[in-house]
């Protein structure tokens, strides 16, 4: 188990260096001189244009700006951006928004999906099953944008039970219906595999035993139904919890959480080589994290798993 | 009711030869997209404590079916009792409440089953599965229920029970999982235990030894003990008496030995002609001719009439009744009952 984790942990070197890079000369591919943009449709003065290069270290070669940012990044100094504002300072700001967002969103995906799963495996051919698979496809082939500007006409607008848009971003109270939103596709999924594996698990042998052991019905369900049949459901709740945090761009923009998503989304329009690479990064590694949780996670539900 | 069922504890030992299990007239179908298929079509038979009774038949002869049924754990859907009483104890447990079956179930009736590894649930400790029983049905403690759990494997010889009792299912040997199957069904000394092909998934080395530790066992606690097989070299070692299922239904019930030396029924006639011997090295195996029957639509008359050489034209008309049968000088023979209407022919040849 130790020498799984030190190797994990070591394979991350490489996927941290080849995501820096990658990301590094993506932004630069980007169409579009991000220092003329600042003058907006005014000509820039060439001079203060050069001026404003030199001090931001993007007259050097491409090659030496890499090598520059990739030492400070190790360093742990994540740049400055273009109005002057630390990287590292946007990333502590926004980064707690969107893991409250995130975390909201995954609470609600998990709980009520593998609830609705579990029902609807448990009564499989009848009603509330037939819905759930209706719905959940429904939910699966709206795009978030629909759903979210949907959510928001009709909770906020009609109903008044909220703002249109998130006013204060730490406030928990307002991620709520940004949280179901970023949600809801991933909670369409975790109920589909839940009733899926619920489906393949009750009609096993172990189940069968378990009746004739006499145990109460609870008992059967609770312990060896569903040990068995949500190991496959975590697995995908441990990648998706990367995804959410870096997947919330479009919900944040629709009810303006000032998070990840929001920043990142900025950044790309202006062409932030510096905050692009640095929120990139952050992503990267907390999806890094949250897979090597899963496989560790993987081997307690699935003692017949063992990692040399 | 739970309560007329434990204040037969005390005398919970029945005197030897009172049937603890008595099965009358069972019938049981299943409703499919392909039509009803009946499975099981009356079926009688009775178990004393000690007793070891084996039922024999080919796969789809209903011989797990009506196991299951008794167990109360056939699928219902598509499963169906459409006539029937299964007495324990003198009480028809069919009519019994889920949670008055559920108490028999695993304390006083349990049940052993074929393929230990998918039997055992493969995310839970040994330990944790044993302990269950004495956890739910004794609400003793988590630790408790270990020290009995290591107990039991004990008993079932398992070596290092202490060191194995935390070891997951697929850390254990064939024969092991199947003595922890054992172990578990051993676990509230039951009155009955209903093995369902035991010994099938092992090798025969390891199937000699798990059936005598069964046998053993059941001695010791004094069980009844059904014992469903298609084995018949497994049989003639441990059984009292044989009841022989085909197509739903007996078609020959008798003690051990005395079915072995003269069976009465065609068609056990032929499953031990189908025994491969020594002294027959070389020579083709005989096979019964023909299919099992579709249960979907069992031939008229008895049932075995397409595959039997001696059938007749009453054999495909009219379903013979379970006759007693008589021996030459026309006396009874004890426990012997054969659904042939060529009995006699059968068996005196």
């Amino acid at each position: 188990m130790g020498r799984f984790v030190a190797r994990r942990l070591l394979q991350m070197i490489p996927v941290f260096l080849g995501t820096v890079t990658l990301i590094f000369f993506m932004v630069h591919v980007l169409p579009g001189d991000p220092v003329a943009a600042m003058w907006g449709d005014k000509a820039p003065d060439p001079a203060q244009v050069a001026a404003f290069k030199h001090e931001m270290g993007l007259d050097k070669p491409l090659v030496q700006q890499y090598f520059d940012y990739l030492g400070n990044l190790l360093t742990g100094d994540f740049g400055t951006a273009m109005d002057h504002r630390k990287v590292i300072d946007k990333i502590t700001a926004a980064f707690p928004v969107t893991m409250r967002l995130a975390l909201l969103a995954f609470a609600i995906e998990m709980v009520l999906g593998v609830a609705i799963g579990l029902f609807a495996g448990l009564r499989r051919g009848k009603a509330f099953d037939k819905s759930t698979l209706m719905l959940t496809l429904l939910l699966i082939s709206v795009p978030v944008p629909v759903l979210g500007f949907v959510f928001q006409n009709v909770f906020a607008t009609q109903l008044k039970w909220v703002t249109p848009t998130v006013q204060d971003s730490m406030n928990m109270g307002q991620l709520v219906l940004p949280a179901v939103v970023l949600g809801s596709l991933s909670l369409a999924y975790v109920a589909r595999l839940t009733r899926t594996s619920i489906v393949e698990n009750i009609k096993s042998d172990y189940m069968r035993t378990a009746i004739a052991k006499g145990l109460p019905r609870r008992r059967v369900i609770g312990t060896h139904l569903l040990r068995n049949s949500l190991i496959p459901v975590v697995t995908f709740l441990g990648t998706d919890l990367g995804a959410l945090m870096g997947g919330a761009i479009v919900t944040e923009g629709i009810f303006n959480v000032k998070g990840v998503g929001f920043e990142l989304y900025h950044a790309i329009n202006l062409k932030e080589g510096a905050t692009v690479s640095g929120f990139v990064v952050v992503l990267v590694l907390v999806y890094l994290a949250a897979s090597l949780i899963v496989d560790l996670l993987y081997a307690v539900l699935d003692p017949r798993i063992r990692y040399a | 009711m739970t309560t007329v069922i434990e204040k037969a504890e005390p005398a919970d030992r029945l005197t030897p030869g009172t049937p603890l299990l008595e099965v009358r007239d069972l019938h049981v179908e299943f409703k499919t997209r392909d039509g009803v298929a009946k499975a099981v079509n009356g079926v009688n038979y009775s178990v004393a404590a000690g007793e070891t009774l084996a039922v024999l038949g080919e796969s789809g002869s209903g011989k797990s079916v009506t196991a299951q049924t008794i167990m109360g754990i056939l699928d219902m859907p598509p499963g169906r009792v459409t006539a029937g009483e299964i007495l324990y104890r003198g009480q028809d447990m069919l009519k019994m409440s889920n949670e008055q079956r559920r108490r028999i179930r695993g304390r006083k009736i349990a049940m052993i089953f074929q393929d230990a590894l998918s039997s055992l649930n493969p995310v839970l400790s040994v330990g944790y599965q044993l302990g269950e029983m004495f956890r739910v049905h004794e609400g003793a403690s988590k630790k408790e229920a270990k020290a009995k759990a290591v107990e039991l494997m004990d008993r079932v010889r398992i070596p290092a029970a202490a060191q194995r009792v935390d070891d997951y299912p697929h850390q254990f040997s064939g024969g092991m999982r199947q003595r922890i199957m054992i172990a578990m069904a051993l676990a509230l000394q039951p009155d009955l235990i209903i093995a369902d092909e035991p010994t099938t998934a092992l090798d025969v080395t390891v199937q000699a030894q798990v059936m005598d530790l069964l046998a053993e066992l059941q001695a010791e606690y004094n069980m009844g003990l059904i014992l469903i097989t298609h084995d018949l070299g497994v049989v003639a070692d441990v059984a009292d008496k044989i009841a022989v299922m085909y197509a739903g239904r007996i078609v020959e019930t008798a003690p051990v030995h005395e079915l072995y030396k003269n069976p009465a029924h065609p068609y056990t006639k032929g499953l031990l002609r189908s025994i491969p011997r020594l002294d027959q090295k070389g020579g083709d195996l005989y096979a019964i001719k023909g299919l099992p029957p579709n249960l979907y639509k069992v031939p008229s008359g008895c049932a075995f009439n397409p595959r039997c050489d001696a059938a007749t034209d009453l054999c495909r008309t009219e379903i013979p009744a379970l006759h007693q049968v008589l021996d030459k000088d026309g006396a009874e023979l004890e426990g012997r009952r054969s659904a042939c209407h060529l009995w006699k022919e059968t068996l005196h040849g």
